[in-house]
């Protein structure tokens, strides 16, 4: 049924009513998103400072040799990135749960995963993304071969999404408690490692000129994984989150 | 959906609900079943479980025993489907969006009443100057009012409105008293908590009591 007949409130006419469609719903919630993030905009300006000043200041703690610095420029703006959008993810659902906003996403007519699934985009693109856009000015400061930018960039855009899913679970889960910050780090860590691993696998590769495509392949289709299966956690987890 | 029976059964109803916290009970067991037009008041001293039981009705909890059925057929998160509405201390509502974003955001995850729109049941609960002010700007009676106009905007056949008189002056109870009762005139119905200091509206209005 996706309608039924319902008088409006002075019950002077009855209609039909107009459900929400699901599209519609995930729209709403991703402009929601962009509008609060736009209000926020210098909140999220702090992970991309964050991220030039550990650049800028790696080739300065190491010395002056370039050397060094082409071989782990890679793994560190890797390590940069993840360190960066760390703070964020914490916070996914707090406010939305603080507020009772969580209560009307359980209640609505939706499909609570894709509620989730959408937040996870809208977190990413708003968080993640413009560390990302940045990269080729952290890859100048770091002295990164500019034959590598193009994986690690690549490597980048499937590992950090693959990261807010995980994220968005343990997000969920950890919502509830007080300090949940130093939580999320330890659960995230172990999560986290063969993410880093396989990223790094495909930008070590690149820089050795040898085939990278398969970490990537790897990572893609932990990410396909992650999809399907991390909305679902997490949506399992927010019911848990407003139940407790 | 369109059988008999399904018409004739009340659209909410309880059986042998009850709900335990720790080994400890917060209320029950009840028997009720509220029809459409109906209003049923639940009043109790602090901590006699009225949110609680909300929340178990809405499906925020699960029911430890006894059970709840919509329109005769057994509730479940499938058959809630959003035809219930939660008003409850939280306004579901983010501070730093303002009335009208807000409420355009829960009527795309609700859908919306034919012909209302955030500016008409702003204008109803009397704050429509405010709509475009960020939350965070407004009095806890004004949020409270957005809460409202919420129920206006968007669809929904049984009310569950947890303490609504709550920081809302004389005319505003007023308002909450006109709108459940123009809500009920329209075939819905509407589960209404309350510590017992405001005075109901409806005289005839069915009442539980909780004890602590």
């Amino acid at each position: 049924m996706a309608s039924t007949a319902q008088s409006i409130i002075d019950g002077t006419s009855v209609t039909r009513v107009e459900r929400a469609s699901t599209l519609g719903a995930c729209g709403a919630l991703l402009h929601r998103d962009f509008v609060l993030a736009w209000r926020r905009r210098g909140e999220l300006f702090l992970p991309l400072l964050y991220a030039v000043i550990v650049a800028a200041l790696f080739p300065f703690a190491l010395g002056p040799d370039p050397e060094l610095l082409v071989r782990i420029a890679g793994g560190v703006l890797l390590v940069i990135v993840i360190l960066a959008m760390l703070p964020a993810l914490e916070s996914m659902f707090r406010a939305d749960l603080e507020d009772g906003t969580l209560e009307q996403w359980l209640l609505a007519p939706q499909p609570l995963a894709l509620l989730a699934l959408t937040r996870v985009i809208a977190h990413w693109l708003t968080t993640v993304l413009p560390l990302i856009i940045v990269m080729p000015l952290l890859g100048a400061l770091l002295n990164l071969p500019v034959k590598v930018l193009p994986v690690l960039i690549v490597a980048l855009l499937l590992a950090t999404p693959l990261l807010v899913l995980l994220g968005s679970v343990l997000s969920a889960l950890a919502a509830g408690a007080r300090r949940s910050g130093i939580l999320m780090a330890l659960m995230l860590l172990p999560l986290a490692v063969p993410v880093v691993i396989f990223a790094a696998g495909a930008i070590a590769a690149a820089q050795s000129g040898m085939p990278f495509i398969a970490p990537l392949t790897w990572l893609a289709a932990a990410l396909i994984l992650a999809i399907v299966l991390a909305p679902l956690a997490c949506a399992a987890a927010l019911k848990i989150a407003v139940e407790s | 959906m369109t059988t008999p029976p399904a018409l004739a059964a009340p659209l909410l109803s309880a059986r042998r609900l009850a709900f335990s916290r720790n080994d400890e009970p917060v209320f029950g067991p009840l028997d009720f079943s509220l029809g459409r037009g109906e209003t049923l008041l639940v009043e109790g001293d602090n901590g006699s479980g009225k949110t609680t039981l909300l929340r178990v009705l809405a499906g925020m909890l699960p029911p430890g025993e006894g059970d709840i059925r919509l329109d005769g057929q057994p509730a479940s998160r499938d058959s809630r489907n959003g035809r219930l509405l939660w008003l409850g201390h939280r306004s579901g509502m983010n501070e730093s969006l303002s009335a009208r974003e807000n409420l355009e955001f829960l009527a795309g995850l609700y859908g919306v009443r034919p012909g209302a729109t955030a500016e008409l049941a702003m204008e109803r609960v009397g704050i429509a100057g405010w709509i475009d002010e960020p939350l965070r700007a407004l009095s806890a009676g004004q949020k409270k009012r957005v809460g409202l106009a919420r129920l206006l905007l968007v669809p929904g056949d049984v009310w569950l409105l947890d303490e609504p008189y709550a920081n809302l002056d004389r005319h505003g109870i007023e308002l909450v008293n006109a709108l459940i009762a123009e809500h009920c005139a329209g075939g819905g119905a509407a589960l209404v908590t309350s510590h017992g200091a405001v005075r109901f509206a409806d005289s005839r209005a069915r009442h539980i009591r909780l004890v602590a």
